[in-house]
């Protein structure tokens, strides 16, 4: 129980008293990053530039001028975001060595609040997985195989088992970001999230994972998977942190023509003490097949949990939900496929030395560039914007995703303020087991329960619940209605105090433990 | 030999006279230095997105209006895909489901038997006008086997005019695009000079029997002058009906015109039919255009598109120009389509008449046959004519004024021409050239011609 208040640092109020000061706070988040090199979750480290932040952060300090809240913050940022000066390279041959000339808007945002970027993290291919095992550098592991608390439990296992064959995978696609802020690497991490790419690494990884409302948070400069689902994740060890990230990112770009014209006022959020006027929905779909008995248990004591505080729990019905993978499926590859036409090797990225004709160039360099996975989806994709193909698929898809996204209106329609679901079916598997099965599969499986909500637009939060049997993280999602993060994260907030999810025991954190490095450990920055 | 009608219709992309690109903030500007003028959006740097330019949209909206189209409230973008080295995002960002204006049309003149003195009006109908991206452009180096690549283009707003096939012949083509080109440039929404590439012309050309359904059609591109679209158009069709008469068939085929040989020949097969794997453009909402009645109060104004605004301050289309002309100076239809047709001239026969007491229906007169007809031997613009309306005037007012004859104001516009800064006056002491007007000297005069010439006087008194 780490989340008492006593234990809880806040390294925000440490660095502004000079107990720690941002050279220390970011040395010490690059060592840890040095020593746990094996997780795999970083591709890029950018140690010169961080340091540089950190003491630009440091000087702020000692004249007594902060910029704010994350000022001198280590933070880290999935690479499908662009970032000027570090390579961004989406984990594909297509893009390694590519050095864009532009900030993405969230990372310039970040860093004009004085936020110190520590480098760029692994992921699936173009965000293209639910494991993040299928990137060019290889997969990354969960913090958690590594734990006291699952090596405790894997006791029970053939002693001449390798912990070497036992890891377990992150979730994806955001997992390199899971996993840095899961092992105490950074205090906060971007991700993304199309079909539950930042929720699903959260729920392995036993962090806050947050999926915003499309269109409060500007895409500019991220690297599109779905234009019309995909948003700017954000993943923190706390629901107060991830208030804090939303608020410095959140916010109309005028760069970016789908974010919305409101604006946007960051919030604090309030320690909420009654639930009795709260009204939470438990979808009956969200019951689906595959969904491990633990899981099952764990959402329902969570909603006798919300019953017993004297809120309002009932059961509800979103019909569509069985259709959302098939629907999504159609609208992901359509748009994949077009927004991978750009990647010819000729204005950016990888080219290949086949130079016979433009045509032979185009060819080889995808070949080349893409995976089996990307290219997979290309050619899935073309298929369903064939001019005979399109009214019976793309046009389908396109109404069936409104009927999903109806079934959530009317649900918040009919009194529901959120919704109480579980985000994965079972805790993290290992790599060795999940890797028998291909990656289309895969992400047909897992996506099942954080989709939707990308085909509505609307936002989601895993909230890290509770350890599995296997000593392994389950985590809970709560949905909310478009735009009411301050509902959605408030109630998360109350959940979360409620269940007081344990704090990760990782070696190498431990070994790195001593006074100043308190804060490392800390829950929350803010 | 039964008689064959033809049926052409028209593709036009005007480019948009604007600051910056249709969705990105980069110059739009004419032979710039390669690659100079290209943004992170153009270049389709991942990650970028488009912002539509607002600007862009009221010259599509001012197009719409000035050609009777309804210009829809809502339209929509949509991504044509295709790979090609000068199209950098694999896509280009066009509106082919619901288009900026739909079902206009244009009036336009024509001479019939090529004889000035009557103009018949025909109308062709405007299927549509869409707003798209320019791509950039490609030049093959062969001798290096290498394709070069400009972007400097790529990304350039567009406004694609499609005219119905209400048009039956090379004349009708050229007359219509003309009067085209005049209400762009009179709006400003596009310079539409074909020499730089800002209006661009394919022709669809088909033929048939009277009474048959239409032919096949082909496509007919690279036509670089409107004189060339009217060959082009003309060869095509006498090809049609050469090769039909001949018992071969049509292909449903892109042809160039080849301007040298005078003839279209087929472009290379890009492997058959293309689809073109349309999809809605997700980075773009809908786009919302208002008027007076739709147009919420509380909305910010610079946000907003306004087609009724639009539509007060439209100019005088060259329709109204001309007929004022008329109507105000008293010339003859056909006059105010030459003065319209060249550049400046309008602004040079209102200046002479403002400053001469010359009628303006005799003064047309000077214009269009002395002043025109020398500029075109010359090949010089109104711009860069010698004579100034300051000194025509002066010199018409001279005649005017009966101060010289007709014939020797020709003489003296002769000389002016040679643009030696001498004023009529001058010339005309010069040369003598003065009207007499003593009756008493002009008895003199006669006399010596009568008493120098006894014999032929005898042989006229005699009859």
């Amino acid at each position: 129980g780490c989340l008492e208040k006593g234990m809880r640092l806040q390294v925000s109020a440490a660095l502004k008293e000079g107990q720690v000061t941002p050279t220390q706070l970011c040395q010490r988040c690059l060592a840890l990053i040095r020593s746990t090199k094996f997780l795999n979750a970083y591709i890029t480290v950018a140690e010169e530039s961080a340091l540089k932040q950190a003491e630009e952060s440091e000087k702020r300090y000692r004249r007594g001028q902060p910029l704010g809240v994350l000022d001198g913050i280590p933070i880290s940022v999935k690479d499908n975001f662009n970032t000027t000066g570090i390579e961004t390279t989406c984990a594909s041959n297509m893009l390694k060595g590519y050095i864009s000339p532009y900030n993405a808007t969230v990372v310039q945002k970040l860093l004009d609040q004085g936020a110190v970027l520590l480098g760029k993290t692994n992921l699936d291919e173009f965000a293209m997985g639910s494991g993040s095992t299928d990137g060019v550098f290889g997969p990354v592991r969960n913090p958690w195989s590594y734990s006291r608390q699952y090596k405790e439990k894997s006791v029970s296992k053939s002693l001449s088992e390798d912990e070497e064959s036992n890891w377990v995978i992150t979730g994806g696609s955001s997992g390199g970001s899971a996993a840095a802020v899961s092992s105490f690497t950074c205090f906060a991490a971007l991700g993304s999230d199309t079909g539950g790419s930042t929720r699903n690494p959260a729920a392995h990884c036993g962090v806050v994972g947050l999926k915003p409302t499309y269109g409060l948070i500007s895409r500019h400069g991220l690297i599109p998977l779905v234009n019309s689902m995909d948003v700017p994740g954000i993943l923190t060890r706390c629901v107060d942190d991830a208030a804090v990230v939303l608020g410095s990112v959140a916010g109309h770009d005028p760069k970016d023509s789908t974010t919305i014209q409101d604006n946007f006022k960051p919030f604090e959020l309030p320690d909420l003490t009654d639930v009795s006027k709260l009204s939470i929905g438990i979808p009956k779909e969200y019951h689906a097949p595959g969904l491990s008995s633990e899981i099952l248990a764990l959402w329902s004591n969570a909603a006798d949990l919300f019953k017993n505080a004297g809120a309002k729990v009932i059961e509800v019905s979103l019909p569509h939900t069985r259709y959302s993978i098939v629907c999504y499926h159609v609208l992901c590859t359509a748009e994949v496929a077009s927004n991978m036409a750009r990647f010819d090797g000729l204005e950016y990225g990888h080219r290949s030395d086949m130079n016979e004709s433009t045509e032979s160039m185009y060819a080889a360099t995808r070949r080349e560039g893409f995976n089996d996975v990307v290219r997979g989806r290309i050619l899935s994709g073309n298929y369903f914007l064939l001019k005979q193909n399109y009214e019976n698929y793309f046009i389908k898809a396109q109404k069936v995703r409104r009927l999903i996204a109806s079934d959530f209106v009317k649900v918040f329609r009919s009194g529901v303020d959120i919704l109480l679901t579980p985000t994965t079916l079972s805790d993290a598997v290992p790599y060795m087991e999940f890797i028998k099965e291909d990656n289309r599969t895969r992400s047909t499986q897992d996506d099942i329960l954080t989709q939707a909500a990308n085909m509505a637009g609307l936002p989601a939060i895993n909230v890290p619940t509770a350890l599995s049997e296997r000593g392994l993280p389950i985590g809970l999602q709560f949905i909310g209605r478009s735009f009411q993060e301050k509902q959605l994260l408030t109630v998360a907030k109350w959940f979360e105090k409620q269940v007081k999810f344990p704090m990760i025991q990782l070696e190498e954190v431990k070994r790195l433990d001593h006074g100043v490095f308190q804060h490392q450990k800390s829950a929350s920055f803010s | 030999l039964a008689s064959w009608v033809a049926v052409v219709g028209l593709e036009i992309h005007a480019q948009i006279s604007s600051n910056s690109k249709l969705f990105s903030g980069s110059q739009v500007q004419f032979a710039a230095p390669p690659n100079s003028l290209v943004s992170f959006f153009d270049a389709s740097l991942p990650g970028t997105l488009p912002v539509l330019n607002r600007r862009c949209v009221e010259a599509a909206v001012m197009t719409g209006l000035a050609l009777n189209c309804s210009i829809n409230k809502k339209s929509l973008f949509d991504r044509k895909h295709y790979f090609y080295a000068d199209l950098p995002a694999g896509y280009q960002i066009t509106q082919q489901r619901v288009p900026i204006a739909v079902n206009g049309s244009l009036s336009y003149s024509l001479c019939i038997d090529n004889k000035m003195s009557q103009m018949v009006t025909k109308t062709v109908r405007i299927k549509q006008i869409q707003l798209e991206q320019d791509s950039g452009k490609s030049l093959h180096d062969d001798t290096r086997s290498q394709t070069l690549v400009d972007l400097n283009r790529a990304g350039v707003g567009l406004m694609e005019v499609v005219m119905e096939p209400d048009m039956c012949c090379g004349e009708e083509a050229a007359a219509a695009v003309r009067e085209l080109q005049l209400i762009l440039q009179t709006l400003g929404s596009s310079q539409a000079v074909m020499a730089e590439g800002q209006l661009r012309v394919d022709a669809n050309v088909s033929v048939h029997h009277p009474g048959d359904p239409y032919g096949v059609r082909t496509e007919v591109k690279n036509i670089n002058s409107i004189r060339f679209l009217a060959k082009a158009v003309d060869y095509e069709i006498q090809r049609q009906i050469e090769e039909l008469e001949n018992g071969g068939t049509i292909l449903n085929e892109t042809r160039a015109f080849d301007s040298r040989l005078g003839c279209t020949v087929p472009m290379r097969d890009k492997e058959g039919k293309q689809d073109y794997r349309f999809m809605p453009e997700p980075n773009l909402p809908p786009l919302i255009l208002y008027d007076a009645k739709s147009l919420p109060a509380n909305m910010n104004h610079q946000q907003v598109v306004n087609i009724d605004l639009i539509r007060e301050r439209l100019p005088d289309l060259p329709s109204v120009k001309r007929a004022k002309l008329v109507e105000q100076y008293k010339i003859l239809p056909e006059h105010s389509f030459t003065l319209l047709n060249e550049e400046g001239l309008t602004e040079f026969f209102e200046n002479v008449v403002k400053q001469t007491q010359m009628k303006s229906r005799k003064v047309i007169g000077w214009i269009l046959n002395d002043l025109l007809s020398y500029l075109k031997q010359h090949s010089l613009t109104v711009k860069e004519s010698p004579v100034s309306s300051f000194l025509l005037a002066d010199l018409l007012n001279l005649l005017e004024k009966k101060e010289i004859s007709a014939a020797a104001a020709k003489q003296v516009l002769a000389e002016l021409w040679k643009g030696e800064g001498k004023t009529p006056l001058e010339i005309v002491k010069e040369k003598k050239l003065e009207l007499i007007q003593d009756q008493k000297e002009l008895e003199q005069i006669c006399q010596m011609v009568i008493d120098g010439h006894e014999n032929e006087v005898i042989m006229m008194v005699l009859g």
